[in-house]
């Protein structure tokens, strides 16, 4: 198995180099360069024309993709253009903010849809199975903008539960217990709200998953052994229901990572999302190339641990 | 007789790719070296157990599979590539009877255009003209015409069976392949479905290539037939050889292994089951070399050949 | 039947209903039986007439809300169809162990051979995690698997067909039944290896002299096993007798009618002898009269009963209706 998974990783070196390069072209492609938007409409044409050239923007593109490449493995992806800062200090700072809302976010989301989806199958057609429905159509209709901005009204500034926007409360000592208390207070909303509406495709899988595998033969094996229904379903329903799912776990997890936009921006919460949303309006390259390719790198690796959950949770699959 | 097809050293290997680099490090024989010959209007039987390759040497016949080496001849012209059946347009000639009829019918056509499409394939007829060859056909299958706006689910199994003979039978076809055509069918379904195989047979002077694990149908269906081991013949003869005269120890065991409907002498079926058992054991080596591959076939009559060592043609 | 030897099972009048649409039909009419103990009872009948019904019931493996059962399943001096779920657990795997069909599926594929046989001894002895341990390495032993320590770590995708059979029967008969019922046991399987198995059931019984309810539609295995016979059709019995009787002896239309569509025992005949239209579906049944009239049209009307039972015709041979005293094929054969 070890093999298989050293030959996967290996195979991402050529991924990585195809996208970086596929990113790059892409990013070239856009109409516009960072000094588009400079344009003073008294500047002198001929101005502009050399700060194009002595930033390099007129050499034939495979010097500025090594160029980019070779700064970039060394963890200099150039400066942010809004910023005015280094864009690997500009994501530093925002990533931990996105990590952490997705995890919180994810928590939330199989906290919740493990157990509906599970009873739900289990108790087809109940009444409790009936309110789950509901719930998952109610979740793929409603858009996330307009609930999120209904969390935020109704548990923010209504009941003051929680607080409305930013990370942390200005003021709190760095590194002390409140400091720390206070930020996860101000994950929960957005990842509530995030989770919320994020569980019905899970739940979906799992109830649908319960169902069919209620009816499959071993199930039958297992009654005609004498095993109580409660442990078949713990023990035998479950694992094989929840197969699906954990090969769903990696993409989750990457979807997260690239950041709900919606989100981002209705809590005002400084994550990635928001960064890769202002700096495409901004055409602030260096911003873009560099997030698409940490976005496609987390995407790769999503794929390969969603790969090497399955080949554990599946022996079927795994391959000798 | 004359010769309706031949086919010589058969084989069908399929890669095994492993290691780091997915290298082909092995193959599986699923047909390894087979050579027979079907007559016009006889029916041949192929017998085996799964893994036997019996089911991938009919596909590699019509096409279904790629051959890795060997020959097709049909009616003199050789067909092993593809490009040079489609010339002679060999699948007008040869068709395909498939075990799992819920599977093998297109689940959401009807059965006018089921049974229709091998006709459209190569031939140009009328609407009118085309409908009249499928009522035909539907009639000697013993459906009745109203099956012909139906969809396969609104059949029973045997029922579908019997569309499939008739979708077989639509090209006027000189050799079908029958790959265990009743296996999934009930007693008295199948009776009725192999009677109308037989009653086609007479009809159009028709071949069969009947593939089955089933020896006790193959006896009534088969007048020569092959007995498959991993790929390659253990043994071949008519009927007459191979349920009285079996020489090879895999036939012996296959034949003893069918239950017989003999309830006195059960006993002795068992007993003689252990015996046949025992000599499968101590013989192996005579029939099988190290490598547990079967032996080339020997001549023992004009009609029967067995796969011994060389030089144990007794 | 010896005098003063308790049968194992005692089945009354039981019937089983599917709900199609408001309505219950049965797919088990009124069908009675003992099982002795050290006895193959062979039910034998093609697909749709209810053999396989018969044998979820008895296990009370059925559907609750879509079926409805009615009848009695003596079994220890207690009604089986009274029980409720719990109950029943405590019945299946120790006192009815159950074979089936398709041993692919019928295996868990994320669970180890070994874990699969002990939870049938977790949930009905007192063995610690070593007995269970031993008694599975047994048992694989039992039932003829080579290398069972290696097996018993295996999982079920890695064992070809034969093996996972076995396994089944090893799971089955874990906790010692004293009642097997085998569904269909050898369909799937290679005929070679069909011989194997049904050996080894042969063995195991004699071993253990435990009852076996063998449920199969090939004559040729119910020959070679069975002490006595029930032939079933659309849900009833229509001939029970000793083995030998039912093949020297055969007596309902529908018997004699499938004895002569056996391809191997009429290897010489151009053509297999059919039955004339369909089994009746389950919503189709009539529910009164002789189920199996419209397979023989050309049998006059009065050979029937209205409402045919099993009648003893000769010492425990029973066929039902009456059809079968002037019965004669088609075409004038009187010779079955």
């Amino acid at each position: 198995m070890w093999k298989t998974i050293l030959r996967r990783v290996l195979l991402m070196i050529p991924q990585v180099i195809i996208l970086s390069v596929l990113i790059f072209l892409l990013a070239k492609m856009m109409p516009g360069d960072p000094f588009a938007g400079l344009i003073n409409p008294n500047q002198d044409p001929k101005v502009i024309e050399t700060l194009r050239e002595a930033a390099g923007l007129n050499d034939p593109w495979y010097e500025q993709y090594f160029r980019w490449i070779g700064n970039a493995s060394q963890g200099d992806f150039g400066q942010s253009f809004m910023f005015k800062l280094p864009v690997a200090t500009l994501i530093a700072g925002r990533v931990g903010n996105t990590i952490a809302l997705a995890l919180v976010s994810v928590i939330i989301t199989y906290l919740i849809a493990i157990p509906f989806g599970l009873l739900a199958g289990r108790y087809q057609n109940s009444w409790f199975d009936k309110m789950v429905i509901v719930y998952n159509f109610f979740s793929f209709a409603v858009p996330l903008f307009i609930f999120a901005l209904i969390m935020l009204f109704a548990f923010g500034y209504r009941l003051d539960w929680f607080p409305t926007s930013g990370t942390v409360t200005v003021g709190l000592d760095k590194g002390s217990l409140p400091y720390y208390f206070d930020k996860f207070k101000h994950l929960i909303l957005p990842g509530l709200t995030q989770a919320l509406l994020g569980t019905a495709v899970t739940i979906q899988y799992l109830r649908s998953e319960v169902i069919d595998v209620k009816n499959m033969d071993f199930v039958r094996t297992a009654r005609s052994k004498g095993v109580p229904t409660n442990k078949i379903f713990n023990r035998h329903i479950f694992r094989n229901a929840s197969l699906p799912i954990a090969s769903q776990l990696g993409y989750e997890i990457t979807a997260l990572i690239a950041g709900s936009v919606v989100i981002e921006k209705i809590f005002a919460f400084p994550g990635v999302g928001k960064l890769f949303i202002d700096s495409i309006i901004q055409r602030d390259y260096s911003v873009i190339n560099a997030l698409v390719l940490i976005l496609g790198l987390a995407t790769l690796i999503g794929t390969l641990i969603s790969d090497i959950v399955m080949s554990i949770v599946d022996p079927r699959i795994r391959i000798q | 007789m004359t010769k309706i097809i031949q086919i010589k050293d058969l084989k069908v290997h399929y890669p095994i790719r492993s290691g780091f680099f997915n290298r082909v490090t092995d193959h599986v024989l699923a047909v390894d070296g087979v050579d027979f010959t079907i007559e016009q209007g006889k029916t041949y039987g192929l017998v085996g157990e799964s893994g036997s390759g019996k089911s991938t040497t009919g596909k590699a016949i019509i096409g279904l599979e790629k051959i890795t080496s060997g020959q097709i001849i049909y009616q003199g012209k050789d067909v092993t590539k593809a490009s040079s059946r489609k010339a002679i347009k060999y699948n007008k000639d040869v068709q395909m009877i498939f075990q799992d009829s819920m599977s093998s019918l297109n689940p959401k056509k009807r059965v006018l255009d089921i049974i229709a499409e091998p006709i459209r394939n190569f031939e140009r007829l009328s609407d009118q003209e085309e409908k009249q060859k499928v009522k035909g056909l539907l009639d000697i299958v013993g459906m009745p015409e109203d099956a012909l706006y139906k969809y396969p689910h609104e059949f029973s199994g045997g029922q579908r069976q019997r569309l499939g003979v008739a979708r077989a039978v639509a090209t006027n076809p000189k050799l079908i392949i029958a790959d265990e055509p009743v296996s999934a069918l009930d007693l008295s379904v199948q009776a009725q479905v192999l009677n109308f195989m037989k009653n086609i047979q007479q009809e159009y002077g028709l071949s069969y290539l009947f593939i089955s694990h089933d020896l006790g149908v193959v006896k009534h269906m088969c007048d020569n037939i092959a007995v498959m081991y991993k790929g390659r013949f253990v043994e071949i003869g008519t009927r007459n050889d191979i349920y009285n005269d079996p020489r090879h120890i895999y036939t012996k065991r296959l034949l003893s292994a069918i239950p017989k409907i003999d309830v006195a002498n059960r006993e002795g079926h068992k007993a003689h089951r252990r015996i046949v058992e025992q000599e499968y054991r101590e013989h192996y080596h005579k029939f099988y070399d190290e490598t547990g591959r079967v032996y080339d076939l020997r001549t023992i009559t004009e009609t029967h050949q067995v796969a011994l060592k060389k030089g144990d043609a007794e | 039947m010896e005098k003063g030897n308790e049968p194992l099972l005692e089945v009354s009048h039981l019937q089983t209903g599917f709900r199609i649409k408001d309505d219950y039909y049965n797919a088990v009419d009124d069908v009675s039986f003992s099982l002795e103990k050290n006895e193959i009872l062979a039910i034998v009948g093609e697909s749709g007439c209810g053999k396989s019904t018969l044998a979820t019931t008895i296990m009370g493996l059925h559907d609750e809300n879509k079926t409805k059962v009615a009848g009695e399943i003596l079994y220890n001096g207690l009604n089986l169809t009274t029980f409720n779920e719990t109950l029943y657990n405590k019945v299946r795997g120790n006192d009815i162990g159950m074979i089936f069909q398709d041993p692919l599926s019928a295996l868990n594929p994320l669970m180890r051979i070994d874990e699969q046989i002990k939870e049938s001894l977790s949930y009905h002895t007192n063995m610690n995690a070593q007995q269970k341990q031993e008694r599975a390495i047994q048992l694989l032993t039992q039932v003829g698997i080579p290398n069972p320590e290696r097996v018993a770590r295996q999982y079920p995708h890695e064992l070809s067909g034969g093996m996972r059979q076995r396994v089944i029967i090893a799971i089955a008969i874990a906790c010692k039944p004293p009642i097997l019922i085998a569904d269909e046991p050898t369909t799937a399987l290679d005929v070679t290896i069909q011989a194997q198995i049904l050996d080894l059931l042969k063995d195991l019984q004699a071993e253990t002299g435990s009852g076996i309810i063998l449920i199969t539609h090939d004559l040729g295995v119910v020959a070679e096993m069975a002490d006595r016979v029930a032939v079933m059709y659309a849900g009833q019995f229509v001939e029970v007798a000793t083995d030998a009787e039912l093949f020297e002896n055969p007596k309902h239309p529908y018997t004699r009618s499938l004895l002569q569509s056996i391809p191997q025992e009429n290897s010489d005949s151009t053509a297999l002898h059919v039955i004339e239209g369909v089994v009746p579906s389950l919503s189709k049944l009539p529910r009164q009269g002789c189920r199996f009239a419209p397979r023989i049209p050309w049998i006059p009307i009065d050979e029937h009963e209205e409402n045919p039972s099993l009648h003893e015709i000769a010492p425990e041979h029973y066929v039902r209706c009456t059809c079968y005293q002037h019965f004669h094929f088609r075409d004038g054969k009187e010779e079955a």
